[in-house]
């Protein structure tokens, strides 16, 4: 997860940058990288006009900086710069604005746990599990085993839950931010995380489950 | 406390984990939520491989960005330095 930067040190970082420190800003593209081309890719259609748009976007913030008063944080300012790019570049390829592909489909509506796994109507404890999760191997848990896992169960998600579940889990953004910048309703941000993390964690089960111990 | 509502079942707390977490579920479904954790071992364990899953989450690391990127950004950052006189 990327550190937090408290208001203190965004003040010296954009000092530094002000002053044309190369660390400064190296430190500051490395931090929002991964989150720049996530969220770029919600706009465009591949990942090489995504990195296009993210440069796109630092010579901008670099053009503004003289004029960036603190009003947001500087992190605020940096995305909304880059959505903006993303936004005119997803215009120019005709590529409409794919809010809607931020709305929850209709398979966003599946239950987190597959229904089988409860026990039916009409039992007495109908709706209570019938093949319950088993705790995960605390050797398995601690190992880098489960990072990757979860990295590699990110891969298999739709775009806008992916997005949005990278950001609030990998990047360790506000839920106020992804709404802000992917511009969703914080309700339709829940549902997207939701639907995001329970298919993981089921990912993950099955994949400690079926391999067995190691 | 009166039991005026029926209890969560399994497959009801497995679609309010999210909300839960995120603080967001109104305080008696709050309640009814945790009532059901005292007594269902599953569900401890299900909402326990959810918080497994965000720290996993939280220690993935961000892919680096490419040398051929990174160069053309600092290029980008040296004409801007130049052009604004560069901290003066």
């Amino acid at each position: 997860m990327s550190e937090p930067v408290g208001i203190a040190a965004e003040d010296r970082e954009l000092a530094a940058l002000r002053a044309g420190d190369e660390e400064a800003f190296l430190a500051l593209v490395n931090r929002h990288h991964g989150a720049m081309l996530r969220v770029a890719g919600m706009f465009v259609r591949s990942r090489a006009v995504a990195e296009d748009v993210v440069q796109e976007a630092w010579v901008g913030v670099l053009r503004g900086l003289h004029l960036f008063e603190g009003r947001s944080s500087l992190k605020s300012w940096i995305f909304s710069i880059l959505v903006n790019c993303a936004k005119a570049r997803g215009l120019r390829e005709s590529r409409t604005v794919p809010m809607s592909s931020l709305d929850p489909t209709p398979e966003e509506d599946a239950p987190s746990v597959s229904p089988d796994r409860f026990r039916e109507e009409g039992d007495r404890w109908a709706g209570h599990w019938s093949a319950p999760p088993e705790p995960w191997p605390d050797a398995r848990v601690e190992s880098s085993e489960l990072v990757a896992l979860v990295g590699e169960a990110l891969e298999t998600l739709p775009p806008a839950q992916r997005t949005v579940m990278s950001l609030r889990d990998v990047d360790g953004w506000e839920s106020g931010e992804v709404c802000e910048h992917l511009n969703i309703s914080e309700g339709n941000q829940r549902v997207l995380l939701h639907r995001a993390r329970s298919k993981v964690r089921a990912f993950v089960e099955e994949r400690l489950g079926r391999e067995g111990p190691p | 406390m009166t039991r005026s509502v029926p209890d969560l079942t399994c497959r009801e707390l497995v679609e309010l984990v999210t909300d839960y977490l995120e603080a967001r579920l109104p305080v008696d479904e709050r309640t009814r939520f945790e009532l059901h954790l005292t007594y269902c071992d599953w569900c401890r364990t299900y909402l326990e491989q959810m918080r497994q899953v965000l720290v996993g989450a939280g220690e993935i690391t961000e892919e680096a960005i490419e040398p051929e990127m990174r160069d053309a950004l600092l290029a980008t950052f040296r004409d801007w330095k130049r052009g604004s006189g560069g901290g003066s």
